[in-house]
């Protein structure tokens, strides 16, 4: 089946295409200059402050993170699953990966306190700290990822592209587990500490991953006039809808287990009841929008066969994972430590008081100019190399199509 | 012609004495100033080297510490040269005063707040490049050549004692290394006790009525610390994370 799909590089209107790199090349500056203005001036001009240490900046990252890791699923279910229909799209599947991830580091990295001092993050290791771990993790992954797509390019490769499948799908897992446990060990905050924030995260990476992957399919055939058939992608939809019940499955755990415990019932009435916009975050953005919404588009027999409306589960699922990171990253900041159980208690540092936090421009833009770096490799390297099929529609991808005389 | 050549032979060898005796004193000179050099970073002025036969902790009396007194904040702030920006959101704070209200017997108390300088600290657990480190005494540091500001240990604190520094510092004490870009807690005023003193919030309080904190070596069983511990119950914070805190209250 596999020998039946051509690739090719984008070939279609080059102004177009080259209009479309300047653009996300400006956007990409404007994240890279808003980083510099950061540095420069300190944090004290971002939302961020000694409550909130991670705000906008660090949702963009592990969003990017999350994602890239959940766009080589597409790949690993063709090469370790041994399922030929995503076969065409596993070359896509990779490079996804690969700029996503290189856009999530650069993020996290132009946010440090001292991004200069990089190369002693690259150099020194306390390898008790799952922040060491993951830049092994993180740049392991990308080495695994490069050879994993050398090996589908090149055509003498090719018997080796299980075996690398197999490699990179276990370390996609562990590189995910990683960034849940960065939440998971955190033994201080009331709303972390918890074993499920690995597999939630794991599951979040395969349902963000997989909207992603279609879009960037969706908009990059489409750009190159190349067609798309329903039949692949309402495939990818049902596989979506699996991944985003997953998710809403581990959330249940998540707040079940902390509502059977008295001592976190703090942290759940003000997420779920009376946190204002993290309550609201969390059950419209995370629970309806993200949750249910894209499950009724990708399952209801109405919405059955439409193209349109997988993409629309796509864009749900983006939405509502971003307000799901939103809950957790700065929901969970925001509730007060509790240092003196069962006592009101105030000070000069806002003790005992709910945190606030107002994201500012720079801090978005940075995150945003993230993206449009992980938009700028895709798009190069669709350009560059044989990565998008020359066709999936319904007569290449289709068995029963196939099948008819 | 012996003669002749012998005298310069005598030269030569009279040069060659000096070179070697010269080379011979900018050696011995190089090794003394090194081996002093090392002396000085090796061992403190009055205490030697840092020993983990040393426990350097507190014991805060919650029963004496006066509601609004904020001389051991001052103190602080003063000692490490800590100003204010008028962001209270991002400037930083050491140590501050906690009021902790029981809301259904309405007792109230005050307590200072600060780095709890644990056996087992979470920010030294989470840093990934090792910059959070705990000395042999005891002591919760954060090495300013090798903080990259990812505020993960800010993350992982307990007891929320860690700031970041958000803007550009001014007029820095030469003693306190600090930068933009880093976090930073209380050291415990390490540079007096390495000169023998007592940290400058304890040495505020003991000046005061108040003597609420007690500084002392709770290794040694002879220290008035120790003797104040054994005698009167005292808890640390948080104590259910079992972090072994080097700072314990008494009256909570």
């Amino acid at each position: 089946m596999a020998t039946k799909f051509i690739y090719r590089q984008l070939q279609g209107n080059e102004t177009k295409y080259y209009l479309f790199l300047c653009l996300i090349g400006i956007i990409a500056s404007i994240g890279g200059f808003s980083a510099y203005y950061m540095e420069t001036n300190g944090h004290h001009v971002t939302g961020m402050n000694n409550h909130i240490v991670w705000g906008i900046p660090h949702i963009f990252a592990i969003f990017l993170i999350l994602t890239a890791s959940g766009a080589l699923n597409v790949a690993s279910i063709s090469s370790v699953f041994g399922k030929a229909i995503y076969t065409p799209l596993a070359r896509l599947s990779g490079l996804l990966a690969i700029a996503l991830l290189i856009g999530g580091l650069l993020v996290l990295v132009l946010d440090l306190g001292r991004p200069d001092r990089l190369i002693v993050a690259m150099t020194t290791y306390n390898f008790k700290s799952i922040f060491a771990w993951n830049i092994f993790l993180y740049t392991g992954f990308l080495a695994v990822v490069i050879i994993y797509l050398w090996m589908m390019l090149e055509k003498r490769m090719n018997h080796f592209t299980k075996t690398l499948g197999v490699v990179a799908f276990i370390w996609r897992l562990a590189l995910t587990t990683g960034t849940g446990s960065i939440f998971g060990f955190l033994v201080a905050r009331q709303s972390y500490d918890a074993a499920v924030f690995a597999p939630l995260f794991i599951a979040i990476s395969f349902s963000l991953g997989l909207a992603v992957f279609i879009l960037v399919l969706a908009a990059a055939l489409s750009a190159d006039d190349r067609p798309l058939g329903v039949y692949i992608v309402t495939k990818l939809g049902r596989l979506l809808s699996i991944f985003v019940a997953a998710v809403l499955y581990f959330v249940l755990v998540q707040h079940l287990t902390n509502l059977y415990a008295t001592e976190h019932h703090g942290v759940e009435r003000f997420i779920l009841l009376e946190g204002g916009i993290y309550t609201g975050l969390f059950w419209i953005g995370q629970i309806i929008i993200g949750g249910f919404l894209p499950l009724l588009l990708l399952l209801h027999p109405r919405f059955n066969g439409k193209k349109f409306n997988v993409y629309s589960a796509a864009v749900c699922v983006i939405f509502g994972g971003l307000a799901q990171l939103y809950v957790i990253i700065i929901g969970g900041q925001a509730y007060p430590l509790v240092l003196f159980p069962g006592m009101e208690i105030t000070s000069s540092f806002f003790d005992g008081a709910v945190r606030s936090y107002i994201p500012s421009l720079p801090e978005v833009l940075l995150g945003i100019g993230g993206i449009s770096v992980a938009i700028l490799i895709t798009a190069i390297g669709l350009k560059a190399l044989r990565f998008l099929p020359t066709s999936l529609e319904d007569s290449v991808t289709d068995p029963n199509v196939n099948k008819a005389p | 012609m012996m003669n002749k050549n012998k005298e310069p032979h005598e030269n030569t060898n009279t040069a060659r004495r000096k070179f070697l005796a010269g080379i011979a004193g900018a050696a011995g000179l190089s090794i003394a100033s090194g081996v002093t050099l090392f002396s000085f970073a090796e061992a403190n002025d009055k205490t030697g080297p840092v020993s983990s036969k040393v426990r350097w902790g507190m014991l805060i009396d919650t029963l004496k510490c006066a509601d609004g007194c904020n001389d051991c904040v001052s103190a602080c702030f003063k000692e490490n040269g800590i100003g204010s920006t008028g962001r209270p959101d991002t400037d930083p704070q050491w140590i501050r005063k906690i009021e902790v209200r029981n809301p259904k017997t309405e007792r109230q108390i005050s307590l200072p707040m600060m780095c709890q300088h644990c056996a087992d600290p979470p920010c030294v657990d989470v840093c990934p490049t090792g910059a959070s480190f705990k000395r042999a005494d005891g002591i919760v540091l954060v090495d300013k050549h090798t903080c990259i500001g990812c505020r993960y240990c800010m993350m992982a604190c307990p007891f929320q004692a860690r700031s970041f520094v958000h803007e550009d510092l001014t007029d820095q004490k030469t003693d306190i290394p600090r930068g933009k870009g880093t976090v930073e807690s209380c050291t415990l005023c390490v540079h007096r006790i390495d000169k023998g003193g007592t940290p400058a919030c304890a040495e505020a309080c003991s000046d005061t009525a108040g003597k609420a904190i007690l500084f002392g070596d709770l290794n040694d069983p002879n220290s008035e610390i120790t003797r104040r511990v054994e005698k009167f119950a005292s808890t640390q914070i948080r104590a259910d994370l079992g972090l072994d805190a080097g700072i314990r209250y008494r009256g909570i």
